[in-house]
């Protein structure tokens, strides 16, 4: 009787083990972030598992090295985590899991909209792979009070580059101010300048180059500027390689009149410049391409869930509880970031915590996002475009030190891209 | 201490004995070396077999069996060139530029260094006030780690570091350092002089000591002048020494990475990009990443370092030979 009750015990025991093990689902969630924007995605997810106790969700908080350098080899060697925060969207797509069967497209569709296709593997894609939690615009910000100090006007909506020039070279000469402008380091920033003088990126059939007329000329303006000092030479031709640097610090000292980055250096400026200067974002410069080219890059970071996964239901559900447009709301208002979600957009995001030019500059670089140029969008979407970013930045520092003549430097772009892109095919 | 080695002696005795019955005392050897040889095989000698193959293929993908083979095309790409004495004449020009770079880096670094090594050395080697501290302050940065070494002469050498405060104080115009080509890698190379020079002036100096001081007496009494003596009695009897460290810093100068990168970036443009820092830009810093023609390039500047290995192990052997 008593061995009866042993066994039937032990299979009891065995049973509630194996149903146990087979409902509880571990999803590992691997992240970077340079503000709150991992907690509070942790948080919401919390929310989810509170709701579904047979899912949890373990988060990787990483440097956002690994992110760039360690995701992309775990996930060829496919050891890589069931979801993760991603800045390369276009190029990590062979990876993607695609959501579509578990989730309702339509209402993707209309509330992601165009950045759904900086996931995709290009135009005939259809499918739904990646979350846009922090939407990002590149865009210029000014030291207003230099300008004040210098009786300078503000250049107004629909200043070209070279109305920038002038102007902060002028406010540099009457307060003494180190720097004109400068740019980070970055093909992606570079962007900003280009497409105002036309670069469309793209040629007739969609291919991928960086000698089109327009581009040419923005790369020798950029070239001449870092040589005669209207920009920071400093930032672009001080590293070697495509090593990103940024001009913050000078822009926080006080020492740069314009400096051309983008809406995540909000954060920073409102906490570490604090009183000590007025600062404001400028509409964005426009250039000989006329009106319709006066546009930032769009960009920031996505979460998405792999293909290797082994709970892909699980994974599709989670992104999409974080999708819905109060949980979206809550992730943008605490990360201070600004939405992707069109219905979030539109029913603006109060933000919690931030300061009132902090506000002010991040509805600013709202107010941008319905003018990106649709080059922009195809620029940020395309699956190589670190490469091209990568190509950019060597090529054309190599031109501002004097190591190539601008015309070797564009004839060199033009073979590092068809190299580039041979080898990613 | 012999009790508790007894015991444990007696325990490894049953298994050896028994090992020993099973191969024989000649095969005995390799099960001894097996682990080593194990470890070596995983650790260096296939790494070596999966560089030559990643070498040997071609695309972006990081798994061998996702790569297509594309015979010896790494090689010839980084291989073309109208002239090996024009960076911009070769099909893969920053390569070019960072072979040049550290060729013109090894030629400089190493003479500089070598020729400050002695010189502090035979310093050091003479009766001096406070000489231990010397020894140790010269000593002193090879103890740092070259991100720290790199750093550290960035913050002084940078627009607003250090040294253009000094400048700017005593009246001068000041010099944006690391911004020009030129004087961007005359600090690199400075910078690894002295981060490596101590280690060197302390392997001369042991040279140094190890010439028999009655040979000097000998020259005394001949009346010999200071530079007869460093000439014919010094230099010669140090020469030995002075090939191997020769040796050895010129396989640390085609090695140089860390403290130029970490200094420069490479730049201003490819200024001071060394070979080795090309190879970690191609194959992890850039995209897409370029494993094969990185592969072939470390095949490259390892076939250099091997004639520079044999070149330090036939010195070796032959001073050994006396």
């Amino acid at each position: 009787m008593t061995q009866m009750r042993l066994i039937l015990a032990g299979a009891a025991t065995a049973a509630l083990l194996a149903a146990t093990s087979a409902s509880a689902v571990e999803l590992r969630f691997e992240c970077a972030q340079d503000g709150n924007e991992c907690d509070t995605m942790n948080a919401i997810f919390q929310k989810y598992t509170a709701a579904h106790p047979d899912v949890t969700v373990k988060m990787d908080l990483v440097p956002y090295k690994a992110i760039l350098e360690n995701l992309p080899v775990d996930l060829a060697a496919g050891t890589g985590p069931d979801l993760a925060k991603v800045t390369d969207l276009g190029g990590l797509h062979k990876y993607y899991l695609d959501l579509t069967p578990y989730v309702n497209k339509d209402y993707w569709e209309k509330s992601f909209g165009k950045t759904l296709d900086w996931y995709r593997a290009g135009a005939a894609d259809p499918g739904i792979y990646g979350i846009q939690t922090q939407l990002t615009i590149t865009g210029g910000f000014i030291n207003k009070t230099l300008f004040d100090q210098a009786k300078i006007a503000v250049p107004g909506p629909g200043a070209t580059w070279d109305d920038w020039a002038k102007a902060t070279v002028a406010v540099a000469k009457a307060t003494g101010a180190k720097y004109p402008m400068a740019m980070d380091r970055t093909g992606h920033r570079f962007a900003g300048m280009a497409m105002p003088y036309g670069a469309t990126y793209f040629d007739d059939k969609g291919n991928p180059e960086l000698s089109d007329p327009g581009f040419a000329a923005a790369a020798k303006q950029f070239v001449a500027w870092n040589q005669d000092g209207t920009m920071d030479k400093d930032v672009w031709a001080g590293s070697g390689g495509a090593t990103y640097a940024d001009a913050s610090k000078e822009f926080i000292n006080g020492d740069l009149v314009m400096y051309y980055s983008g809406s995540w250096q909000v954060q920073k400026f409102a906490s570490q410049i604090n009183t000590a200067f007025d600062w404001e974002v400028i509409p964005a410069p426009c250039g000989p391409a006329g009106a319709g080219h006066c546009s930032g890059m769009p960009g920031g970071s996505g979460v998405v869930g792999f293909k290797t996964t082994q709970h892909p239901k699980e994974v599709a559900a989670l992104l999409d509880f974080l999708a819905q447009q109060d949980n979206y709301t809550t992730l943008e208002a605490k990360s201070l970031n600004i939405p992707a979600h069109t219905g979030v957009a539109a029913a603006g995001v109060t933000y919690e915590g931030a300061t009132p030019e902090a506000a002010k500059a991040l509805n600013a670089f709202s107010a941008q996002v319905p003018t990106l140029s649709p080059v922009a969008y195809a620029y940020q979407g395309y699956k190589n475009n670190r490469a091209m970013f990568n190509i950019t930045v060597t090529r054309l520092t190599q031109a501002i030190v004097g190591e190539l003549s601008m015309d070797d430097a564009l004839a060199r772009m033009a073979d590092d891209l068809k190299q580039a892109v041979a080898a990613a095919n | 201490m012999l009790k508790l080695i007894t015991p444990l002696m007696q325990i490894v005795d049953v298994p050896m004995r028994a090992l020993q019955r099973l191969l024989g005392p000649r095969r005995l050897a390799w099960a001894f070396l097996a682990p080593n040889l194990i470890l070596f095989g995983l650790f260096a000698f296939l790494p070596v077999l999966v560089n030559i193959a990643y070498a040997l293929t071609g695309s972006d993908q990081i798994l061998l069996r996702d790569r297509p083979f594309v015979g010896v095309r790494n090689f010839t790409d980084l291989s073309q060139c109208a002239s090996y004495l024009d960076a911009n004449s070769c099909k893969i020009d920053v390569f070019w530029r960072a072979v040049h770079n550290t060729a013109w880096f090894i030629v400089l670094q190493v003479g500089f260094m070598v020729g400050f090594s002695l010189l502090t050395a035979l310093i050091l080697n003479r009766k001096i006030v406070a000489r231990g501290f010397f020894r140790a302050v010269f000593f002193f940065p090879v103890l740092l780690s070259p991100v720290v070494v790199a750093l550290i002469w960035k913050w002084i050498l940078q627009d607003q570091g250090a040294l253009n405060a000094v400048l700017e104080h005593f009246g001068y115009p000041t010099v944006n350092w690391l911004l020009n080509p030129s004087w961007a890698f005359g600090w690199a190379v400075f910078l690894s002089c002295w981060a490596h020079m101590g280690f060197y002036t302390l392997i001369l100096l042991a040279g140094l000591q190890a010439i028999p001081r009655d040979v000097y007496e000998a020259a005394q009494m001949d009346a010999a002048s200071p530079w007869r003596v460093f000439h014919r009695i010094t230099l010669p009897l140090l020469m030995p020494t002075m090939v191997v460290v020769l040796v050895l810093a010129l396989i640390k100068g085609v090695q140089t990475f860390d403290e130029v990168y970490a200094f420069t970036g490479g730049g201003p443009g490819s200024a001071t990009t060394l070979v080795i820092q090309y190879i970690y830009q191609t194959g992890f810093a850039g995209a897409p990443r370029l494993f094969g023609l990185a592969s072939a390039a470390s095949i490259m500047v390892a076939l250099v370092l091997v004639v520079l290995t044999a070149v330090q192990l036939w010195i070796t052997r032959r001073n050994a030979n006396g």
